[in-house]
């Protein structure tokens, strides 16, 4: 089976997954202009790397497994991968902005732990 | 409107929405002010790339698209990995 | 069967991992993906990681269903605030919380979490003293983030990975 084949109701449902996936995608990205602070910023782009990323990743399985005609959960791997990498990233991110500020005496400094 | 109208008007939609995203990712990345401030907006850069090639995958039906994001995925976790060690240390390899 | 499988649930995930990567189920697969299994993980031995048991496969359901409500209620919260649709004063802060977890995997599971729920930032941890300091985007209360943490968080995952 291809596209062409397809129920309407179903396209709509993937397409109505990746349009708010993508909008939360682009929520976090617009945060990253519209926050003031480095540390109000970080938390914005968590939100594509979580349910921004997990609804396009449906879309996109579904999408497949219909036009397949089988169960695809390809595409779930990269989700899996997401959720275990961002928390590094950020982390390690967040750590080095909080080193440089303490060195440089910032007032918006984290506190020492 | 048959379903493939749908799917090509509203993924492309979403795939546009994800190019803007990366555009005002590429802008922090641009205007910083700070170093950590760039490395994020790289870091959301990526991302949202990824996100925007799985989408295009979807458009066209290819199963190629998924290799590519996967990969888009590792080299962005990598690169920031590596970026944010040289803010802290100064160095990469130590 | 320690001999054999010593590491249970790193085989099964390389083992649906390789069947996910070869999608359509053929016996073909399905063959090489337990071959891989039970092979890799003896390789893995070299390495000597430490092995994790889970205690409460109930309380990880339980905790796994919680965390998905909040990562969407957050995750629309968030939204808002960046939108600007949140009416009255936002502030933002930083939180010390001292934890009582100490299981590698325990505290790692944690920074999936915070992270995996936008608003919470992980910043800092000793595990000397066991402080973590996070940042709040949407401070209200100090002591009602510990709380939160402590309660919906830390308590079932001690449960889980208790030695």
């Amino acid at each position: 089976m291809n596209s062409t084949e397809l129920p309407v109701w179903a396209a709509w449902l993937v397409v109505v997954f990746a349009i708010v996936g993508a909008g939360f995608s682009l929520t976090g990205a617009f945060g990253l202009i519209r926050l003031r602070t480095f540390y109000e910023r970080v938390h914005a782009p968590t939100l594509g790397a979580t349910l921004g990323m997990a609804l396009i990743l449906m879309s996109s399985m579904l999408l497949l497994s219909l036009i397949e005609g089988r169960l695809v959960l390809r595409d779930a791997l990269i989700g899996v991968f997401l959720t275990v990498t961002t928390p590094v990233t950020l982390l390690l991110l967040a750590r080095a902005a909080a080193q440089r500020d303490r060195h440089e005496g910032n007032p918006d400094a984290p506190p020492d732990v | 409107m048959s379903a493939t109208t749908v799917l090509d008007w509203g993924l492309g939609f979403a795939q546009g929405m994800l190019v803007l995203a990366m555009a005002l990712a590429a802008w922090r990345m641009l205007r910083g002010p700070r170093a950590q401030d760039r490395i994020l907006g790289l870091d959301t850069l990526y991302l949202n790339g990824m996100l925007a090639v799985v989408v295009h995958g979807m458009r066209t039906g290819s199963g190629l698209y998924f290799e590519a994001a996967l990969i888009l995925g590792m080299i962005g976790f990598t690169a920031t990995v590596a970026l944010a060690k040289f803010l802290m240390q100064g160095e990469v390899i130590q | 069967m320690r001999r054999l499988l010593p590491y249970p649930i790193l085989s099964a995930c390389l083992a649906s991992t390789w069947l996910l990567l070869n999608a359509p189920l053929s016996p073909g697969n399905v063959l090489l993906a337990l071959s891989i299994g039970l092979t890799v993980p003896t390789v893995m031995l070299a390495l000597r990681p430490q092995a994790v048991r889970v205690h409460a496969p109930g309380t990880l359901a339980r905790l796994a269903v919680i965390v998905l409500y909040d990562m969407v209620r957050s995750n629309i919260d968030v939204a808002r605030i960046i939108l600007g649709l949140r009416r009255g004063e936002r502030r933002t802060g930083f939180v010390t919380i001292p934890l009582d977890l100490r299981e590698p995997f325990g505290i790692a599971i944690l920074s999936i979490i915070l992270t995996g729920t936008p608003g919470t930032l992980w910043v800092q941890y000793d595990s000397n003293t066991g402080c973590l300091l996070i940042h709040v985007l949407d401070y209200t209360d100090g002591e009602e983030w510990v709380r939160r943490v402590k309660d919906r968080y830390e308590r079932p995952l001690m449960q889980i990975f208790a030695p």
